[in-house]
C-alpha cells in the first residue's frame, strides 16, 4: 500500500508551473501599463492596450485547439465578429448589460462553432484548414449582406457595455482592467481545462489519434468539445473589440483577422497558452511600432515573423526557454 | 471469461484477397497463437478484429455480442483490445500518462474540465499496477518518446492491459526484442495466461511454444490448420508452408 502511494504521485511537469510564471508575469506587467502610460502623458495606450488583451483573449481561445488539439482553425476571425455584432445587435434592442453581452456572443459562437465543427471535424490537415477557412468566409459574407446593421460599412454603437447596470466601461481605464480580468479568468480557465481529464484527452489526440481509438476513445466529439470551447472564448474576445472600437463592421471577420490570430499563437508558442498572450502583444506592438517607421511596416512583419519561426519553433517561448527564463519539455 | 468467435471473415485490397474466409473459435481463458509466414495477412486479420479495419464480409463476436459492426473504440469499450506491431503509443506523455488514459477510456467521464488529472491517485495507482506487471513501473516518469524499443514493447503491452480487456489481441508483442529482454517478457506474458482470452500473433516461435494452449496457422490468407502446439509442429502441411523453413534457418 505505501508502494502505491509513493509511485502514484504525480510526475513533476515543470511545464506547468512554468506556463503559469509567464502568464502571471504578463498580467501583472498588463495591470501596470496604464498608470505608466498616464504618468507618460499617453493615455492612448489604454485603449491600444484593450485591443490587445481582447486579441490576447482569441489567440489564446485558437490555441487551445491549435496547439494542443491540432485543429488549425482558419476562420476564428468569424467568433471575433459574432461577439461584435452580439453587442450591436443586443445594443439596438437596448441590452447594453456586459454578462447578457457575453452569454450572447457566447450563444451564437457555440451554434456557430457545432454546426461548422461538425462539418470541418470529418477532414483533417490542409483540408481542415481549408473548410474552417470556407465557413469563416461565409460568416463574413452573411453580415456584410446584413443591411440592417449596416452591412459592409458596419454600425457605431451608440455607448459602451453596462457591468450590473453601472457603467463601468465608460472609462478606457474601466474597459482596460475589466477586458483584464477576463483575460486572467478566461486564462486560468484554459489552464485547468488543458490539465483536466478532457485536456489529457485532447492532447492525446494531437499526439496519435489511431491510439487513443485503441484504448476506447473516439476523438470526434472530444475535438467537437474543445472546437466549441475554443469559438465561445474567442466570442468573448469580440465583445471586448466591439467596446473598445465602440463600432461594429464585417472587418472583425475578414480572413485576414483569422490569419493575424494564427501568426500571434505561431510567434507566441504553439501549445502554451501564455505564449499567444505574449504573442498577442508582440504582434499588435510591432505593427504600431512599424507602422511609425514606414508604411510597409508588413513587410518588416513578415521578414520578423520568417527569422522568428526559422530560428525559433516555439516562438517567444522557445527563445526564453532557450535563455533558461522559462523551463519546458522541450 | 469471454470468448471470440470469428466466421467466414473476407478482406480484399483490390484484386488481393488478404483474408480468405477465416473462421476461428477462441476459448474463454485460452491463448491462441497465431503464426504465418510473411504476408500472410496476420496484422491484416487482427485489424479486422479490433475494428480498425472494416471487414467485407464475415462475423466477429465477443462471447454474446456481435461487434462485427462496432467502431474500434466501441469494441474496446466491450473488452476487445489490441496491441500494436508497430509502437503506436503518445510520444509527447510520459508512460505513466500513457497508462493513466487507457485507465481513464474506460473509467468514469472524460467530460471533466477543472481537476487536475495528474492529481488523480486512483487513475495513477492502476496505471502503475499495468506498469508493474508489463515490467516497466521503474520508467513510468519517463516520456514515451525516450523510451527504447524494448520498453516501447512493455509500454505497448500496459496501455492494452490497463483497458481491462476481455479478450486481448497483441500484434506481435516481441517484435525486434532479443534475448534476455525477449525472454523476461515471455515470462511477463506467461504470468498473465488465463486472466483474459489471449490471441496472439508472434514470430518468435520460442514464444509461441511456450505460452499458446492452441495455434493457428495463416498462409495466404487462410487458416490451413489449427491444433495444440505438438499437432502443429508435427503437421506435414504446416512444415511444407511455414515451418520447415524457419527450422532450416535455425539448423
Amino acid at each position: 500500500m505505501t508502494e502505491l502511494t509513493a509511485t502514484a504521485t504525480p510526475a513533476n511537469r515543470p511545464a506547468l508551473s512554468g506556463r503559469v510564471k509567464a502568464a502571471l508575469v504578463l498580467f501583472v506587467l498588463f495591470a501596470l501599463m496604464p498608470p505608466v502610460a498616464s504618468a507618460l502623458d499617453d493615455p492612448f495606450y489604454v485603449l491600444i492596450g484593450t485591443r490587445i488583451i481582447a486579441y490576447a483573449i482569441a489567440a489564446m481561445a485558437l490555441d487551445l485547439i491549435l496547439g494542443y488539439g491540432a485543429m488549425v482553425s482558419f476562420g476564428h476571425a468569424a467568433y471575433l465578429g459574432f461577439g461584435t455584432y452580439a453587442v450591436a445587435i443586443l445594443s439596438r434592442h437596448g441590452i447594453n448589460d456586459l454578462f447578457l453581452q457575453i452569454v450572447f456572443a457566447m450563444g451564437i459562437s457555440a451554434v456557430f462553432a457545432f454546426v461548422t465543427g461538425a462539418i470541418s471535424l470529418r477532414t483533417r490537415g490542409v483540408y481542415f484548414i481549408m473548410i474552417t477557412l470556407a465557413f469563416g468566409q461565409m460568416a463574413f459574407f452573411f453580415f456584410i449582406s446584413l443591411s440592417a446593421y449596416g452591412g459592409d460599412d458596419g454600425v457605431a454603437l451608440a455607448q459602451r457595455s453596462t457591468v450590473l447596470g453601472m457603467d463601468l466601461l465608460e472609462t478606457n481605464f474601466g474597459l482596460y482592467y475589466v477586458s483584464l480580468a477576463l483575460l486572467i479568468g478566461l486564462f486560468f480557465l484554459c489552464h485547468r481545462i488543458v490539465g483536466s481529464r478532457f485536456g489529457r484527452v485532447l492532447t492525446g489526440v494531437r499526439e496519435n489519434p489511431t491510439r487513443m481509438e485503441a484504448i476506447g476513445f473516439s476523438p470526434f466529439r472530444y475535438q467537437l468539445t474543445a472546437f466549441i470551447i475554443s469559438g465561445c472564448i474567442t466570442g468573448v474576445a469580440g465583445v471586448i473589440l466591439a467596446n473598445q472600437a465602440q463600432f461594429v463592421s464585417p472587418a472583425f471577420m475578414s480572413w485576414h483577422k483569422s490569419g493575424e490570430l494564427i501568426v500571434m499563437v505561431v510567434l507566441g508558442g504553439v501549445g502554451t497558452l501564455a505564449g499567444p498572450i505574449a504573442g498577442a502583444v508582440a504582434a499588435l506592438m510591432l505593427e504600431e511600432w512599424l507602422g511609425h517607421f514606414s508604411d510597409n511596416w508588413k513587410l518588416y512583419f513578415g521578414i520578423f515573423l520568417v527569422l522568428m519561426v526559422l530560428f525559433s519553433p516555439h516562438g517567444i517561448t522557445g527563445v526564453l526557454r532557450k535563455m533558461g527564463l522559462v523551463r519546458g519539455q522541450e | 471469461m469471454t470468448s471470440l468467435t470469428v466466421t467466414g471473415l473476407n478482406k480484399s485490397f483490390g484484386a488481393l484477397k488478404v483474408t480468405d474466409d477465416v473462421s476461428l473459435s477462441v476459448e474463454p481463458g485460452e491463448f491462441h497463437a497465431i503464426i504465418g509466414p510473411n504476408g500472410a495477412g496476420k496484422t491484416t486479420l487482427i485489424s479486422q478484429l479490433s475494428g480498425q479495419l472494416r471487414s467485407d464480409s464475415g462475423a466477429v463476436r465477443l462471447g454474446d455480442h456481435d461487434v462485427s459492426r462496432l467502431s474500434m473504440p466501441e469494441r474496446v469499450r466491450l473488452g476487445l483490445a489490441r496491441s500494436f506491431q508497430i509502437t503506436s503509443v503518445l510520444p509527447g506523455f510520459t508512460a505513466l500518462e500513457n497508462v493513466a488514459l487507457a485507465v481513464q477510456a474506460r473509467d468514469g467521464s472524460s467530460y471533466r474540465f477543472f481537476g487536475r488529472v495528474s492529481d488523480e491517485s486512483p487513475l495513477n495507482g492502476e496505471a502503475m499496477t499495468a506498469l508493474r506487471e508489463a515490467g516497466l513501473d521503474r520508467r513510468a516518469h519517463v516520456l514515451a518518446k525516450s523510451l527504447s524499443h524494448g520498453e516501447h514493447r512493455r509500454l505497448e503491452l500496459a496501455i492494452a492491459l490497463a483497458t481491462r480487456p476481455k479478450v486481448l489481441l497483441l500484434d506481435e508483442p516481441l517484435a525486434g526484442v532479443g534475448g534476455e529482454d525477449a525472454e523476461a517478457f515471455i515470462e511477463n506474458l506467461r504470468k498473465l495466461k488465463g486472466r483474459f482470452t489471449m490471441v496472439l500473433i508472434e514470430h518468435d516461435m520460442d514464444a509461441v511454444f511456450a505460452l499458446a494452449d492452441r495455434v493457428s496457422v495463416l498462409v495466404y490468407g487462410r487458416i490451413i490448420a489449427t491444433g495444440a502446439p505438438e499437432e502443429i509442429r508435427n503437421d506435414p502441411e504446416v512444415r511444407a508452408a511455414y515451418l520447415g523453413e524457419e527450422e532450416g534457418e535455425a539448423a
